[in-house]
C-alpha cells in the first residue's frame, strides 16, 4: 500500500488533481480535465486523466462514487496520516515498515 | 457556411420539448409528425429563425450506451451561451435543474454543466 502510495503522490499532475479535488470534492472527469487545462495549462486527453485517477484509486487517495447516472471522483486523505505517522510518531503500532 | 442545425439525442421528446422550453427557456420552431416520433426543433427566443437544435430520438441501439458513457464522465453533448452562468444557475437550480459541475471560471470563460432530464448533460458557457 505504501510503495503505491509514494507512486501516486510523486507524479506532479496527480498532485494537482489532489489540490483540485480538495479545492472541490466530488467532481466529473470533466470537470477535471477543464480545471488542469485552464490552471496548469495541462492539456492531457481524458484518457490519459482517467488513468491518473486509476492510480490515485489504486492508492486509495481517491474514490470513485456512483450517483445515478453519473460519477464523481472523491478525496480520500486517510492513506496520508499513515505515512505521515510513521516519521512523527513512529511507536504507532500501525506503523510497518 | 453558417450552422444551421444541430442536434441532441433525447430519450422522450415530449419531455425534451418541456425542458427545453419551460424549463431552459428555448421555443419551439418545428414539429413535424413522422411515425411515432417527430422532426421537433426549438431556437432561441432570443434569436427565433437562427440555428435549431433538433431534439432528436435516442432510438438507434448505438445511442444510449454512447450517452450513458458521456454521462458519466460529465462529458457535456452540447453547449449554449449565456450572458450570466452564475444567475443561469441559481435559476436553474431553483427549479429544480441538476447541475454536475457548478460555474467555475476556466480562463476567458465560465462554465457549468447541467442534466437535461433526457439523458444529456449540456454545458453553459459566458465569455468574460
Amino acid at each position: 500500500m505504501a510503495e503505491e502510495l509514494f507512486k501516486a503522490l510523486a507524479d506532479r499532475t496527480r498532485r494537482r488533481i489532489l489540490d483540485e479535488l480538495v479545492e472541490r470534492d466530488g467532481q466529473t472527469l470533466f470537470e477535471l480535465c477543464g480545471r488542469l487545462l485552464a490552471k496548469y495549462e495541462v492539456g492531457l486527453t481524458r484518457q490519459a486523466v482517467s488513468q491518473h485517477l486509476a492510480v490515485l484509486e489504486a492508492a486509495g487517495l481517491v474514490r470513485s462514487r456512483r450517483e445515478g447516472r453519473y460519477k464523481f471522483h472523491e478525496l480520500n486523505t486517510e492513506p496520508l496520516e499513515l505515512i505521515v505517522t510513521r516519521w512523527l510518531r513512529p511507536e504507532a503500532p500501525e506503523n510497518t515498515p | 457556411m453558417r450552422i444551421h442545425l444541430s442536434s441532441v439525442f433525447v430519450d422522450d421528446q415530449a419531455k425534451a420539448l418541456s425542458f427545453y422550453t419551460d424549463v431552459l427557456g428555448f421555443v419551439k420552431k418545428n414539429d413535424v409528425p413522422l411515425g411515432e416520433d417527430r422532426w421537433l426543433t426549438v431556437a432561441s427566443s432570443d434569436d427565433p429563425d437562427g440555428t435549431e437544435l433538433l431534439l432528436e430520438p435516442s432510438g438507434h441501439p448505438a445511442v444510449q450506451p454512447f450517452k450513458d458513457a458521456l454521462v458519466a464522465d460529465g462529458i457535456p453533448a452540447t453547449a449554449f451561451l449565456v450572458d450570466d452562468v452564475r444567475a443561469e444557475f441559481d435559476r436553474l437550480r431553483g427549479l429544480g435543474v441538476r447541475f454536475t459541475q457548478e460555474p467555475l471560471e476556466m480562463g476567458p470563460v465560465v462554465t457549468a454543466v447541467l442534466d437535461d432530464t433526457c439523458g444529456n448533460l449540456i454545458q453553459i458557457a459566458q465569455y468574460k
